[in-house]
Formats: C-alpha cells, sequence, structure tokens
C-alpha cells in the first residue's frame, strides 16, 4: 500500500510526499560527547504527511537525535532543514516557531499548573496582547484570554479531556500525563510532532486507544509525525516509514515489512547468533 | 453581578482576594485608630515605611518566587528609585504646589529609572543560566551605594550642577543641594503619607496579580518549573524572566521614592546590602510565591522589632535563628514531617474545638 521512494542522499520518502518540500530533513547530522559519538551521520526525509518511526536498542541515540532536532543539544556536525529552512543558528524556542514540537521520555509537564493551563502556555505565542494590556486589563486582554481558554478546551475535547481542563497536571494518571505532553505540543501548531515513547508504561488497551490518537492527528492536523517506540507491535501497525539505529547509526530503512525481514536488524535487536547460547 | 461575586472568591482568586482583604484591613483599622484612640508617634513613624518594604517585599517575590531568579539587589533598586524621587520633587518643587502629584510624579519617575537599570542588568546576565543574577545584583547593590556616596548635585537659577569631587559645586544665590555624597539628601520636604503607602501596596498587588494570571504569567511559571519543556513549546526563557525582573526593579524603585519622601535627610548607606538580603528573609518566611504571606511576614519582622525597642540589640540574631530553623525544616525530610504532623495537629485540635464533624 504505502510505497517508498529514494532520494539521492539514499533517504527514503513516502511516494505521495515526494513532490512536496519534506518537513524535516538531515544532512551527515552527528554529535559526539566527550569522545563518544552518540549520533553520527544520520541522515533521513520526512514528507509532511508521513508517520515514521525511530527504533533501536536502549542507548542507540533516538532521543540524543530529538534533542538534536529541537536544538536541545547542539549539533556537532551535520544539517538539519525544517521545512526547507536552516536550523543551524535556531535556538529551542525557534526551532519550535518553525514547527516542530515533541514531547519527553520522562515527562515534562508543568506538574503545579492545571491542565488547561499546561495547554494555554504553548499557546502563548499565538496570543497578541502586551504586558501592559495584561496588567491593566483592557478589554483586549479579556477577548484574547477568552478566545485562547475556548481554543485549549476544544484542543483537549479532541482528546477526551476537557472534563480535566481544571485538573492539577501532575496529579493525573500517567497514562493522562502523556496524553497531555501530545496535546500541549500540538497547540504550538506544528507541523512536525516528536514522540518519544508514548506508549512507555501503558497497557494494552491503552497503547490500543494510543494507536488510534497518533493516526487521527495526522488525519486531522495533516502533520507529520516521528515516534521513538520500543512497542513493536504499534510501530509496525502504524509506521509508513522506519529508521532503526544501532550505536547512533543508522542501520537500515524502510517500510515495516523491509525491517521486520532485515537481517542486520534481528542481529542489533538479538545480539549475533553464535554469540548466544 | 453575580459571576462577579463568584469569581472573586472561587479557589483560584482565592488567594488574591485574601491579599486585598488583609490590605484593606489593615489600612481601615489602623486609620480608624488614629482617628478615635489615636497611636503613639513611634508606631506613626513606622507606617510608610512599612508599606515600602511591603511593596519591595512583593516585587522580591515576584522574582524569587514566582520567576524562580535569585536577587539580592533590591535595595540598591530602592536607592535608585530614592534619590531620583528626591531629585526629582526637589527640582519640580518651586513649580508645582500640589504635594501629592509631586509624590506621585516623583515616584512615576522613580520606578521607571529602576526599571531602566533593572533592564540594564538583566539583558546579558539572564543570558546566562545558574545564580549569577544573584551574584551580579549584589555587586550592582554595592556599587550603586558606593556610586551614590561619591555624587554631589545641586541646582540653581543656571540649571543643574554634578560632581564626583565636594567642594567642585558653586551654586548661585538662591541655589541648592540635591545630593551631598556620603551625606545624602538632605533638607527633604516629606511628602510620603500613610495612604500613598496602602495605594502603593495595592497598586502593587494589581501588577503582580494581574501579570501573574496572563499569557505572560503562565510562561513565567512554566519557564521557572521546567525549563526544556517551557523552550519546547516556543517560551522564550530570557524574556520571561527580564519581564519579571524589570517589573520587580520599577516597583522597588517607586517604594524607594516613597521611602525617600518620608524623611527630611536620607544616607545612601540606608540602602546597604542588609536591607536586601532583611527584605529576602520577609520573602522566604513570608512563603515564595505567597503574597500575603510576604505582607504579614513584612509587618511582624519589620514592624514589630522596632515597636519592640529593647529587642533591637537581637534583630540579627533572632532572624538568623529563624533563618537556620527555616533551611533545617524544608531541607529534612524527617523534621519536615514532623512539622507537618504538629501542624495537622494542631489543625484537628481547632477543629474539634469549634465541633466541626469531620469524618
Ligand atoms: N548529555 C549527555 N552527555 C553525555 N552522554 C550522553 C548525553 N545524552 C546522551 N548521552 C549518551 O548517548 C547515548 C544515547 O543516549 P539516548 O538517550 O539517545 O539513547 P536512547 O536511544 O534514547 O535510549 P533509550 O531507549 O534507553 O531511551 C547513551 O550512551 C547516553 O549515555
Ligand atoms: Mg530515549
Amino acid at each position: 500500500m504505502t510505497k517508498l521512494v529514494q532520494y539521492p542522499s539514499g533517504a527514503y520518502v513516502l511516494e505521495r510526499d515526494a513532490d512536496r518540500t519534506p518537513v524535516l530533513e538531515t544532512y551527515h547530522l552527528g554529535i559526539d560527547f566527550g569522545g563518544l559519538s552518540a549520533v553520527n551521520n544520520f541522515n533521513i526525509i520526512v514528507g509532511p504527511t508521513e508517520i515514521s518511526g525511530l527504533i533501536g536498542p536502549n542507548g542507540a541515540g533516538k532521543t540524543t537525535v530529538f534533542n538534536l532536532l529541537t536544538k536541545v543539544y547542539q549539533p556537532s556536525k551535520g544539517t538539519i532543514l525544517v521545512n526547507g529552512h536552516d536550523t543551524s543558528k535556531m535556538s529551542t524556542v525557534d526551532v519550535n516557531k518553525a514547527g516542530v514540537a515533541r514531547t519527553f521520555q520522562n515527562i515534562r509537564l508543568f506538574e503545579n499548573m492545571s491542565v488547561v493551563d499546561n495547554v494555554k502556555v504553548a499557546m502563548h505565542n499565538s496570543m497578541h496582547y502586551n504586558p501592559l494590556t495584561a496588567i491593566f486589563r483592557t478589554p483586549k486582554y479579556y477577548k484574547e484570554e477568552k478566545r485562547i481558554h475556548q481554543k485549549a478546551l476544544e484542543l483537549l475535547d479532541i482528546f477526551n479531556m476537557s472534563d480535566l481542563a481544571e485538573t492539577e497536571a501532575g496529579s493525573l494518571p500517567y497514562g493522562a500525563q502523556r496524553k497531555l505532553e501530545i496535546v500541549r505540543a500540538l497547540a504550538t501548531k506544528p507541523s512536525l510532532l516528536l514522540l518519544d515513547e508514548p506508549a512507555a508504561g501503558m497497557n494494552p488497551n491503552e497503547t490500543k486507544e494510543l494507536m488510534e490518537t497518533i493516526r487521527g492527528i495526522r488525519d486531522k492536523f495533516n502533520i507529520a509525525i516521528i515516534l521513538i517506540e520500543h512497542d513493536m507491535s504499534l510501530v509496525m501497525n502504524i509506521c509508513e516509514g522506519i529508521a532503526v539505529l544501532n550505536y547512533g547509526r543508522i542501520i537500515a530503512k524502510g517500510t515495516p515489512k523491509d525491517i521486520q525481514n532485515n537481517p542486520v536488524v534481528i542481529e542489533a535487536y538479538l545480539g549475533k547468533p553464535e554469540q548466544e547460547d | 453581578m453575580k459571576k462577579t461575586i463568584r469569581k472573586i472568591f472561587d479557589k483560584k482568586h482565592i488567594s488574591r482576594t485574601i491579599s486585598y482583604l488583609v490590605v484593606i484591613a489593615g489600612f481601615v483599622i489602623i486609620q480608624l485608630l488614629m482617628n478615635t484612640i489615636g497611636i503613639k508617634s513611634l508606631f506613626r513613624s513606622l507606617l510608610v515605611p512599612t508599606c515600602c518594604y511591603i511593596v519591595v517585599a512583593l516585587a522580591l517575590n515576584l522574582v524569587v518566587g514566582v520567576s524562580g531568579e535569585l536577587s539580592l539587589g533590591h535595595s540598591g533598586f530602592m536607592a535608585v528609585g530614592a534619590f531620583t524621587g528626591i531629585i526629582i520633587s526637589g527640582l519640580l518643587e518651586p513649580y508645582l504646589a500640589i504635594n501629592w502629584l509631586r509624590l506621585l510624579i516623583a515616584m512615576f519617575v522613580g520606578g521607571i529609572m529602576a526599571g531602566i537599570v533593572g533592564l540594564f542588568i538583566s539583558v546579558p546576565v539572564l543570558k546566562l543560566q545558574g545564580d549569577y543574577l544573584a551574584i551580579v545584583t549584589l555587586a550592582f547593590c554595592q556599587i550603586i551605594k558606593s556610586l551614590l556616596n561619591n555624587v554631589y548635585l545641586g541646582v540653581d537659577i543656571n540649571g543643574l550642577h554634578f560632581s564626583f569631587v565636594e567642594n567642585r559645586i558653586s551654586l548661585a544665590q538662591g541655589g541648592r543641594m540635591l545630593l551631598s555624597g556620603p551625606m545624602g539628601a538632605i533638607a527633604i520636604t516629606r511628602l510620603a503619607t500613610f495612604t500613598a503607602g496602602f495605594l502603593l501596596i495595592l497598586f502593587t498587588l494589581l501588577i503582580i496579580y494581574n501579570l501573574t494570571y496572563s499569557r505572560f504569567g503562565r510562561s513565567i511559571m512554566a519557564a521557572r518549573d521546567n525549563r526544556i519543556a517551557a523552550e519546547s513549546v516556543g517560551i522564550h526563557i530570557r524574556n520571561t524572566k527580564m519581564l519579571a525582573f524589570v517589573i520587580s526593579a520599577i516597583l522597588a524603585g517607586m517604594a524607594g521614592a516613597l521611602f525617600g519622601l518620608n524623611y527630611s535627610t536620607l544616607q545612601p548607606a540606608k540602602f546597604d546590602f542588609n536591607l536586601s538580603i532583611l527584605i529576602l528573609v520577609y520573602v522566604v518566611l513570608g512563603g515564595l510565591g505567597n503574597m500575603t504571606g510576604t505582607i504579614i511576614s513584612t509587618m511582624i519582622l519589620y514592624a514589630l522589632p522596632e515597636l519592640l525597642r529593647g529587642l533591637q540589640d537581637y534583630r540579627m540574631l533572632i532572624y538568623s535563628i529563624i533563618l537556620i530553623l527555616i533551611m533545617l525544616v524544608t531541607n529534612n525530610q524527617t523534621l519536615k514531617e514532623k512539622t507537618e504532623n504538629l501542624i495537622t495537629k494542631i489543625k484537628s485540635r481547632f477543629l474539634k474545638k469549634g465541633s466541626v464533624a469531620h469524618d
């Protein structure tokens, strides 16, 4: 069903996205942590409507890739293009404004704030009033606050979380916290959503629901998604393209089917047959 | 109408309502006392300074409690506001006879000056992560004091005369010295009133609460609670912290101007590092981010020892002991649990006395 086409760089992209500017391109991306090269020569291209997976054993460098893409770490080598724009001079904030939003492997919510305020924080840049308006509460303040409150509730409603709006974020159950992180990321209106192990700690039912949610996000918001995940059934089910990372290098790229049958991947996950016993 | 009333008392805004009520109640009670049985002049002389310290403590809590940065230079902002206010008021005196208007202008300009200084400090410093703000504001507070100790400023019909050296200024007939180095300002016309102090506290609360319940307040707290998460959703950390810091400096400057215009003479030495620490103590004991607590702790810790003159000698000692205890309690898990247990015990005992059924 989904077909990948290969670019001259060796990267793959979905056939339906082939003529459009990719939402993300990386060339020779790499970072060293004092001698240890955590990510090396990382090349991918992600089309604007693609759900792709980034998988690999523990410590392979997956989270580090997300930290590079969002400029939490500055790359030692290579180039990142977001919607065709070079991000080498951008900060984390600029990258978000350019269209990249993310969640975190170890949840990072604003725990003491309410659920709806967590979402509203992320809508800061789409609000238009200055500090004086805020301090002296002109009608514009009320208008904007009302508009954004409504928007935040609408967004929460899509994820069936609007009745939790006034709950303190830190007191939510684990699964709901992961979901709220996704909602918060979406509130910045990204064109690329990075999900770091969204199913971690979820039971099979929750994982199934999450799968539908992720597909729903792509269809409703028309954006690209990259997800890091250890749950293989989830990855194989919803990802259209997959890159496998091991020791900071991409060892395989392709459709779920290609990856499942790739001996190099199997070896990376299970170790060489001779070594086992 | 009903909706507004409900809004004032709902869970989210109750702390704000309590702050306003405490301040208004305090003002009304003191006014009543003054107009009926009368109050001692010692107590009366403490009213304006207490208001000023409350404002500076509230302003500092915006930086320390709400935005999570440490500033040790708020006495410096007070100094900038105080001497700016004194100069402005002195310059305006021959032209503007309305006292309250002159006070208002002096406070406004004093606040703006302190805000500009605060902006200059925070632009380079807040680029860095860590406790650099504390170090730089500490230095700033010392620099301002040394600078003011060496400034001589006079005014006559020919205009302003300024020098770093005494005796360099020769004023024409009818000229006055506005600042005279370590002696500071002398023969200040005292404009400050308790009502002005009360209004400034209300204004400060208004600014702090309105800022907190806005998109800026949300970003300031987000940046404090989780820097990386805040950046990942497009919050510019330095801008949010700068906003809190500059507004805080403006408020401290306004309080400084009111403070300065409450005395007939004022020396720069008054605004030393100890004062910054004292105000920080009010904030820490009142509770980080807790405005009502800050107001109450300032009233108790500033006004009480002044009233009980006998305790004056031991004030610093008492502060140190309380501060050490607080640090121990907040950082020690077992002590923390014990105090919490104690508090719940006391609470339940009180509830029993009030015969409130609990299950
Ligand atoms: N800031 C850092 N300083 C030094 N080393 C780091 C840093 N961040 C990551 N690393 C190292 O880089 C390697 C890759 O880490 P990373 O967190 O990206 O792995 P991962 O693929 O996300 O693993 P997991 O599946 O366990 O989340 C690890 O060896 C890690 O120790
Ligand atoms: Mg990881």
